[in-house]
């Protein structure tokens, strides 16, 4: 845990053993088994975890949506329904269109109208990007537009917490770039954020910390440097038959090391680095490659079943 | 209190939906003319005691307010499927207001058309006091009730796709059964089972403007029953939806 000592958790968010199966026409799914977080005001924590990790349903409980099958939460010392009626919390779900019939301007104005204490439409529209396209009816933007501005609904309230869930999955490279300097403006007026996402860069450059989910469980939990750090960026492969593993690992930027046949896998948490000490350390190694993809498949090999796999870090080839 | 900037939004929202428009405001009216105009002096039509211009305008008044009021059902589906009712969830809005909100611009919707087909009614020659104009109004506001809470039940059960069809099919159904197209007698397998139903409350409220009198004990009791009824299927359907995730 890294989470600074000053503050007392009771002031922010706790998720206390919280638990939720479902019922499938495969069976019983447990979605959620007995999860425990504590997050400080003013942090931002990014969920992070493959699909079907069980975010979205711990975003459900945490909102109040669903109701836990066991264990508690508590957003500022309230429950969750005390808090949204109290305007503490905004959400942008998973997944949702806005009503039609009315421009971005209105919508945000309408929204607006609910909360005690909101913040000025203008400053919102100015803050998401949004003046260009205020007037147009909400049932003429684009998949990116829209996004952007059910995140302007979510920060209309001026809410203490922010819960994001996926919220950059309609958007293209350039938008997301812009959302998440958004959320980034907003968190940085002292505002608790928490955000789902399966994207170990999104979790890594937004984050204080990254909470990592897999099977309904939290597996990893830390500063995005460690978290980073234990799944690696990148993988370098190389020809190098009489390398010892352990030695490999033990090189500058090197999370693990692996041997396959003649070859090494080396799951990097810094690759420039990685290289030049491989290189340096053993001038022999030839056929090498560096594969960028590799994040994505170390990420899949930390967050893998146990159970079916092997405990062994280092990615599939 | 539902925030009145918060109304306001859903009126300018129903306001600016041209289709809904069209059947609960313009059908109406254009039907009154086509039917009415050639027929403006008939004064005691089919023997129901009121004139032809005044029948048809409660008549048709009572199929597009009964239209606007179902039509809160529309929305109600449009903003389930686009997960607009779950983000209102995690807002201070309560469920309570969200619906107070929609039977309110419903019954603005439905005061449109009294007004629009009121004034066509006067312009065809039906004139009343101010009193029984009064009376006859508010008979039409108490007897669309159970349509507010129909509204609401269907919004609930049935999908966007569905609503549609449902919506206007039961309104006209329900609007042929109470007595809109022509006047259901005082005998008969028809006049027995409109008087079982609400829309034949609604057009009777047109009598108000010959005898001043309100509705029977029957007529009362009929609203209210339905009323109840409708209301609990609102309620219930309404908890099995929002159980749902």
């Amino acid at each position: 845990m890294a989470s600074p000592a000053t503050a007392s958790p009771e002031d922010g968010i706790r998720l206390d053993g919280l638990t939720k199966s479902f019922r499938s026409p495969q069976g019983l799914v447990h979605a959620v088994r007995g999860i425990d977080v504590s997050i400080h005001r003013g942090e931002t924590v990014a969920l992070l975890g493959p699909n079907g990790a069980g975010k979205s349903t711990t975003i459900d409980m945490l909102l109040g949506l669903l109701p836990p099958d066991a264990g508690s939460v508590s957003l500022f010392n309230h429950t969750p329904r005390q808090a949204v009626d109290a305007g503490l919390i905004g959400a942008m779900l998973q997944s949702g269109e806005l009503i039609q019939y009315l421009s971005v301007r209105e919508l945000l104005m309408m929204m607006a109208a609910i909360y005690p204490a909101p913040l000025g439409v203008d400053e919102v529209l100015e803050q998401t990007g949004l003046q260009a396209i205020a007037g147009r009816r909400t049932q003429k933007l684009s998949g990116g537009e829209t996004q952007r501005v059910r995140f302007a609904l979510a920060i209309v309230s001026n809410p203490d917490l922010l819960v994001l869930d996926e919220p950059t999955v309609a958007m293209d490279v350039e938008s997301r770039h812009e959302f998440w300097d958004s959320m980034r403006a907003f968190a940085a007026r002292g505002k608790t954020v928490v955000f789902a996402t399966h994207y170990l860069e999104e979790a890594d450059q937004n984050a204080d910390r990254v909470v990592l989910m897999a099977r309904g469980q939290i597996v990893a939990d830390g500063p995005p440097t460690e978290i980073k750090g234990r799944v690696g960026s990148r993988t370098i492969r190389a020809t190098l038959p009489d390398a010892d593993p352990g030695e490999l690992a033990a090189l500058a930027g090197v999370a693990s090391a692996d041997r396959r046949g003649e070859a090494v896998v080396l799951v990097c948490s810094d690759s420039d680095q990685a290289i030049r000490a491989l290189l340096e350390r053993f001038p022999a190694a030839r056929d090498i490659e560096i594969a960028g993809a590799g994040l994505e498949d170390a990420f899949l090999a930390l967050t893998a079943d146990p159970d079916a796999d092997a405990p062994d870090p280092a990615p599939a080839p | 209190m539902t925030s009145l900037v918060y109304i306001r939004y859903e009126l300018l929202r129903a306001l600016r939906n041209r289709r809904f428009f069209f059947v609960s405001l313009g059908l109406p009216l254009i039907f009154y003319f086509v039917i009415a105009s050639p027929n403006r002096h008939v004064h005691n039509y089919d023997n129901s005691g009121i004139s032809l211009p005044l029948y048809y305008m409660v008549g048709l008044t009572a199929f597009g307010t009964m239209v606007a009021m179902i039509s809160t059902g529309t929305r109600i589906a449009a903003e389930r499927q686009a997960g607009w009712t779950r983000q209102l969830r995690i807002t201070p809005l309560s469920t309570r207001a969200y619906f107070r909100a929609k039977v309110l611009v419903a019954y603005m919707m439905s005061g449109l058309t009294i007004v629009l087909l009121g004034l066509a009614g006067s312009s065809l020659g039906v004139s009343l006091p101010a009193g029984q104009w009064l009376a006859m109004v508010g008979l039409i506001l108490v007897a669309l009730l159970p349509f507010a809470a129909l509204g609401i039940m269907l919004g609930h059960l049935l999908t966007v796709d569905s609503i549609g069809p449902a919506t206007g099919g039961g309104a006209s159904l329900l609007a042929f059964l109470g007595g809109t197209w022509f006047p259901l007698g005082s005998h008969g397998f028809l006049f027995q089972l409109g008087r079982l139903l609400p829309s034949y409350w609604l057009v009777q409220a047109a009598h108000t403007g010959l005898t001043g009198h309100d509705w029977p004990a029957r007529g009362w009791i009929t609203i209210a029953a339905w009323s109840a009824l409708l209301v609990a299927g609102a309620l219930y359907a309404f908890r099995r939806d929002t159980q749902k995730v």
